[in-house]
């Protein structure tokens, strides 16, 4: 992998007064409980190492309370790093003054936020254009491009309403065009989805995996629900008090969970649509026939087309059509039901 | 005997101290008053310029060209026939019972001094807002001038600038703008944060979020503001009036001391008249503001 896209670097936050003087203490490790005991701050986010490569969805999950918004409103500035520093594109966030910060959150990154955070006082097309206009263009230029975004995210007819008159979904949409608007090369969704009900939140999530597929952004996605994380990272970080627990791909988390927590997480998991047949396959035996698998299916896809083909097991290939395993129907059925201990 | 009189009478200050002390802060007042008074006056001579001029203009237009001005600008600020049609019938019922001219010119200060309010007040606020410090310390400035009786800032002004129209609309002006400035400062500081922490998000410089997002966002509240320095601005019209400031307040005032009851009863009307006026239009404007922000949409 070449070099990250954005990539944190010992970031720490420490909420309150004296701050900097407690750095030292949360270096040597104190605990979140005697911090805030005995030094009357709030740790926040304990020595947060990231590198997201570009082009790919980093997904942030944990719970209320684990962080997790703090941490992305570092990736833009909107809060200071205690200690630590964030690199994007090879250039350090902290290091910036305030107009080269203007620039960046400008151009290069932009934010869709849990609540909309849509102003009132504009239409979806003054909206979606705010961007834009901050940034000064005239507004010919901005036309077009809220044009072209209105369309691009399914809101036409829309255009001159006020957000209030829209549905949560359609708020949601023009947050998107908001930031899709201004072309950055970083998307920063904190908790972009959880507001919504469940159809429409499933709705948003392919919007975006579609507008992915074409824009290939850099996207920090923030939330706390599983189902979501697994959906649409590349990559998972699972937070958990201020500090990364575990790192890794969808299926890594779900099949070697690092702890009991993520355990308790993953256990209720749809095991089937997450782990690839390439991470449960057993060694290919002489006299195996069977359909041609390729190791990237899910457990799902490969178990229906077994039972398709008619046939009691698999020859899994790799990319390039070479056979690397087989997969039977009994190892299928163990892997989407094996509870989560066994990965341990 | 003198050792315990502390314990029945209060222990004040020697009375000569006192006398002293007075003395002394009226002779640096008038002394200053002297010496920059006419400097002051002179500072003030654009706006004395200003306001006579636009006295003159409501009182020498003819009263059909006031009254369709007036409509006009009811209706455009309002948007309602009925409150244009109560305010045409206030106005020819002023005029017929031969209070005109008064009016016209208690409009003229009064319109000039909401002007100034406005023009100070909602920076004064902004800067309240975006400072607690500010706002420490314009608060108990603003608690003062709200309940400090307006006789007691009459006397330095009247010192300072004499009998006129120009003190007239300072002491309006100190005892109205209060509102203005406090609903400013707490419609910007109700702003939604999430508003804000997006405009910033989007890299929106401090003048950009100012006047693209708090500003409008706080309209609505700041609208209310300026509503209630109208009205106050109206009920100090009869105070203003003992320092010389021409209009409806000189015949209540005359009422006052030669017991006229009814010219006061019918001027005091007239100034009703012109308060609820202005105070339904401006309503009316600041609930046009609100319903478009908060259009609902549940159907």
């Amino acid at each position: 992998m070449s070099e990250p896209m954005i990539d944190i670097r010992g970031l720490c936050k420490v909420f309150g007064g004296a701050a900097e003087t407690v750095m030292p203490l949360v270096r040597e490790g104190i605990g979140k409980q005697e911090l805030l005991d005995r030094h009357n701050c709030v740790l926040a986010l304990r020595d947060i190492n990231l590198a997201i490569p570009a082009e790919s969805i980093q997904v942030v999950m944990g719970l209320s309370g684990s962080g997790k918004s703090t941490l992305i409103r570092h990736i833009n500035r909107l809060i200071e790093p205690t200690y630590g520093d964030i690199i994007v594109d090879g250039q350090s966030v902290s290091g910036m003054d305030a107009s080269a910060l203007r620039a960046f959150r400008r151009n290069t990154a932009s934010m869709v936020f849990q609540g909309f955070a849509l102003m009132p006082h504009r239409t979806v097309r003054e909206n979606i254009g705010y961007g834009l206009k901050v940034r000064g263009l005239d507004r010919d230029e901005i036309d077009t491009r809220v044009s072209h975004w209105i369309d691009r995210i399914g809101l036409d007819g829309f255009a001159d309403r006020f957000p209030t008159e829209l549905s949560g979904g359609m708020q949601q949409r023009v947050g998107l065009g908001r930031a899709l608007a201004t072309d950055p090369d970083i998307l920063l969704m904190d908790e972009a989805f959880s507001a919504l009900d469940p159809v429409i939140r499933v709705e948003m999530q392919n919007i975006l995996l579609e507008l992915q597929a074409e824009l290939r952004k850099t996207i920090m996605f923030i939330t706390h629900d599983l189902d979501e994380a697994l959906r649409i990272g590349d990559d998972i970080a699972i937070l958990r008090d201020g500090e990364i627990v575990q790192q890794g791909a969808p299926q890594d988390i779900v099949l070697a969970p690092a702890d009991d927590y993520i355990a308790e997480f993953v256990k209720d998991i749809n095991r089937g649509r997450v782990i690839q047949v390439g991470r449960v396959m057993a060694p290919i035996t002489n006299g195996t026939t069977g359909p041609a698998i390729s190791h990237d299916s899910l457990l799902e896809a490969a178990a229906i087309a077994l039972a398709e083909a008619g046939a009691d097991a698999g020859i899994v290939t790799a990319a390039d059509g070479r056979p690397v395993g087989a997969i039977s129907r009994g190892d299928l059925m163990a892997a989407m039901v094996a509870r989560a201990t066994a990965g341990n | 005997m003198a050792d315990t009189s502390w314990w029945v009478t209060f222990p004040q200050m020697e009375r000569e101290t006192l006398v002293g002390f007075r003395k002394a802060l009226d002779g640096a007042y008038r002394d200053f008053s002297r010496s920059y008074g006419d400097a002051i006056e002179a500072f003030f001579e654009p706006l004395l310029f200003f306001l006579v001029w636009f006295e003159r203009l409501l009182i020498n237009a003819p009263w059909w060209a006031v009254l369709v001005v007036v409509c006009a600008l009811v209706f455009l600020v309002g948007r309602s026939w009925k409150i244009v049609a109560g305010t045409a019938v206030a106005f020819l019922l002023i005029g017929y019972f031969g209070m005109w001219k008064d009016t016209m010119s208690t409009m003229s200060i009064i319109t000039v001094c909401t002007l100034i309010a406005i023009a100070l007040g909602v920076p004064i606020g902004i800067v309240m807002a975006r400072s607690d410090r500010a706002r420490t310390i314009v608060t108990p400035i603003l608690d003062v001038m709200q309940t400090m009786p307006a006789f007691v800032y009459l006397i330095p002004v009247v010192m300072l600038l004499g009998i006129g129209k120009v003190p007239g609309v300072i002491a309006v002006v100190i005892y109205a703008i209060p509102p203005v400035i406090r609903l400013t400062n707490l419609g910007i500081r109700l702003v939604d944060r999430d508003v804000l922490e997006a405009a910033d998000a989007f890299g929106a410089s401090g003048w950009q979020r100012l006047v693209g997002v708090q500003i409008p966002l706080a309209l609505p509240t700041i609208m209310a503001g300026i509503n209630q320095t109208i009205m106050m601005a109206l009920a100090m019209v009869v105070i203003a009036s003992m320092i010389g400031v021409q209009g409806l307040g000189q015949p209540v005032l005359r009422s006052i001391t030669n017991q006229y009851f009814t010219l006061g009863l019918l001027n005091g009307l007239a100034i009703v008249a012109l308060a609820i006026v202005f105070d339904r239009v401006s309503q009316a404007y600041g609930r046009r503001m609100q319903l478009q922000y908060e259009r609902i949409s549940n159907v």
